[in-house]
């Protein structure tokens, strides 16, 4: 049956006890008596969005929102916008008025991100007016291929994709490697949960990206350059390809640029999503067409990489610097910074903070300034616990240390470390012994399974924790813990099992209480972790309205109107919805 | 493209192009086309724009596109610049406010400030 026109009607328990049920009723009648039940189709569904405003529905084809009804209301909807055809206006839901937005803190400095927000990315005359290829200009016709390392050496980068290794070295070594070609990389396999820099700067300015590979490549002596991106940044991959070729069209790609006699021209290779591929040697097998699995190492990729010949592999934030660095001058770019961590890096901030995006500030700024005066403190007013850098292999890093410089020793001096720029903020209410299991169900999914201290080590800690959490842990699991991260470090061949133990290990380090509470004295102190709390009804406050009862999911509360109602602890599944429902607060968390 | 000298005419006739000046156009708007931006909804806000430009027949008016300023909180994200004055940020900009920006800002050249957003930062 086709029908002109659905209605769906919100289901919520909000919306069931703000009246929902008589609502539907009532339309349900109404339709029926004005013949209507063949034409329009009344589909509940969970909910529509606006559960305080309910009892709500939406009409479609129009996708006419309705909000705060009564039966009477539901009469004259049917009536005019059902029959007639007419929307009922006043009864339409209404979007408040937008709060103010604040004002971002101008502590953030771009270098990186300049040029996000002014160019087309599509337009490579946009990015060219605003001083583009100029820097790839001036090396091929003025510099050799060791001046450019000597500067990129005064500049002082180090690698943005997590380890913080000198640019400048890693060229060096591909440029002194013997090979009968040279490759350069572009690693743009994001795959930090919650980190979205490289994407940014490939969607925002994909010339900063090609032009910093092809000085690479004249530095070290490359022709072939390829950039390995994961399939699920689309938009970043259309946006690239349209970037090479113009690039190409306009010879800044391809052969003799510049007429200086080197030849460049870039590929894209696409990931198929696997996390460990972003480590270099998995990248490499990957885009030769083998499984993704990381190699021993050394011998390293400037000597035998990519088919075996020389390459180098940078990040896609350290390949944008470099054509900056480049016009700018060295000095310039060694001005900001710490002595040892020169410039600016771009950080994802995510998690309880009120402001969640990406920023870019030069490097040595402190946790507080980036949390407070940036990300506006953390949300809800709620108390800063601990934040976790590094991304799934880094460490969380606790209150105490608010006044710590973000650069690459200070981080890796407290156990956790830079990563790619994942910043997540946690706040009072999040469970330190829940977020290491969090990490570790990552890292045991995406281990490529070589090695076996990876493969089955995380496995065993990842059920450890299950089992914490699960409110049945045993003495002795922590020490299992502690053995089996040490094992899988010093085991495993790559970053990934290296890193993986490391939120367990930091969350140890700082919140080795909360280990012991849930261990112990079966208490989950940030009340999280489902099998270590309990909801219970404070017989003094309840006023026996039986919202709890009629909204619990299981049927798990009982009491009779006006009565103290009781939660059977047997049969609750501490989904939570009874605590929200409560108009007097009456159940709590223990 | 054979030399420096070429790639700096090249960047000489792009820098006059982004000028807003004159008859051609007068206004530049900018639609944040990231992946955050389109999954908030900046297809849709691109097309109403563009809808509202032609349905009114502006004709000095560039659209165009950038990527991602890091306030995904506030996607869809555009910026109107009006001459030589400052380009400013509008906030959450759905469909539906898209038209109201474009007429309010480029027809009636009245200020819109309950939807702009500061990004001041140095750079």
């Amino acid at each position: 049956m086709v029908y002109r026109a659905h209605v769906l009607i919100s289901g919520s328990p909000q919306c069931i006890d703000l009246g929902a049920r008589e609502v539907k009723a009532t339309l349900l009648e109404e339709l029926a008596a004005l013949g209507l039940a063949n034409e329009v189709q009344v589909m509940e569904v969970s909910t529509l969005g606006h559960d305080e405003q309910g009892p709500e529905l939406v009409i479609y084809p129009e996708g006419t929102q309705y909000v705060d009804l009564t039966a009477d209301d539901m009469r004259l909807i049917v009536a005019e916008h059902l029959l007639k055809g007419r929307p009922v206006e006043k009864l339409t839901y209404q979007e408040p008025p937008s709060e103010p937005l604040p004002p971002p803190s101008a502590k953030e400095v771009r270098v990186v991100l300049d040029n996000i927000g002014k160019i087309d990315p599509e337009n490579i005359d946009d990015y060219i007016a605003l001083d583009g290829y100029i820097a790839l200009g001036e090396v091929l016709s003025t510099m050799a291929p060791d001046d450019v390392i000597a500067e990129m050496k005064k500049s002082g980068l180090r690698g943005r994709g997590g380890a913080g290794f000198p640019t400048w070295l890693k060229w060096t070594f591909a440029r002194r490697a013997e090979s009968e070609q040279k490759f350069v990389i572009c690693n743009a396999d994001e795959g930090d949960p919650g980190a979205f820099m490289n994407r940014r700067v490939l969607e925002g300015d994909p010339h900063a990206v090609l032009e910093g590979m092809a000085i690479a490549a004249y530095a070290i002596g490359a022709q072939q350059g390829y950039i390995y991106v994961r399939a699920e940044y689309p938009i970043a991959i259309k946006i690239l390809r349209t970037a090479i070729n113009q690039a190409r069209e306009y010879g800044l790609l391809g052969k003799n640029i510049f007429e200086s006699g080197f030849d460049f021209d870039i590929e894209i290779r696409m990931g198929a999503g696997a996390f460990v591929c972003g480590e270099e040697t998995a990248l490499m097998q990957s885009i030769e067409g083998k499984r993704g699995m990381p190699l021993t190492r050394p011998p390293y990729p400037a000597n035998s990489g990519l088919w075996g010949d020389s390459t180098n592999i940078n990040n896609v934030e350290t390949l944008a610097n470099v054509p900056k660095i480049l016009r700018r001058g060295a000095e310039w770019f060694a001005s900001m910074g710490t002595e040892k961590s020169k410039g600016t890096k771009t950080f994802a901030i995510a998690g309880k903070v009120a402001r969640t995006g990406l920023i870019e500030v030069p490097l040595g700024m402190t946790i507080r300034e980036i949390v407070y005066d940036i990300g506006g403190g953390v949300l809800n007013g709620k108390k800063f616990k601990a934040v976790q850098t590094g991304g799934p292999m880094g460490g969380c890093i606790p209150e105490k240390y608010l006044d710590l410089p973000v650069d690459y020793e200070s981080l890796a001096g407290v156990g956790s470390m830079m990563g790619s720029g994942g910043f997540v903020v946690m706040d009072e209410d999040t469970c330190m012994v829940d977020i290491a299991r969090f990490f570790m169900e990552f890292t045991q999914d995406e281990s490529c399974g070589k090695c076996v201290p990876c493969r089955v080590g995380t496995r065993r800690m990842l059920e450890i924790l299950e089992r914490i959490c699960a409110g049945e842990g045993k003495p002795g699991d922590i020490e299992t813990l502690e053995g089996l991260a040490t094992y899988i470090q010093d085991g495993s061949l790559c970053g990934l099992g290296q890193g993986a133990p490391n939120p367990v290990l930091s969350t140890l380090k700082y919140f080795r209480d909360e280990y012991e509470a849930h261990i112990y004295d079966k208490k989950c102190p940030a009340k999280v972790c489902k099998g270590l709390i309990e909801f219970t009804i404070d017989p003094e406050a309840c006023i026996g309205c039986t919202r709890c009862a009629r909204n619990c999911p299981v049927n798990a509360i009982s009491g009779k109107p006006k009565e103290t109602h009781v939660i059977d602890p047997e049969v609750c599944i501490r989904c939570g919805i009874c605590a929200q429902v409560c108009p007097v607060d009456a159940v709590h968390v223990e | 493209m054979k030399n420096l000298a070429e790639l700096r005419k090249i960047k000489e006739r792009a820098l006059q192009r982004r000028q807003l000046s004159g008859e051609e156009a007068r206004a530049r708007v900018t639609v944040a086309m990231g992946t955050c931006g389109i999954a908030a909804g900046a297809r849709n806000t691109m097309k109403a724009i563009l809808a509202e430009i032609e349905q009114r027949q502006i004709k000095d008016v560039v659209v165009t596109q950038t990527g991602c300023i890091g306030l995904c909180e506030y996607e869809p994200l555009v910026k109107i610049q009006v001459g030589a004055e400052e380009p400013i940020w509008y906030g959450k900009i759905d469909a539906a406010r898209a038209a109201t920006l474009i007429a309010k800002r480029l027809i009636d050249g009245q200020p819109v400030t309950e939807w702009e957003v500061q990004t001041t930062h140095t750079s």
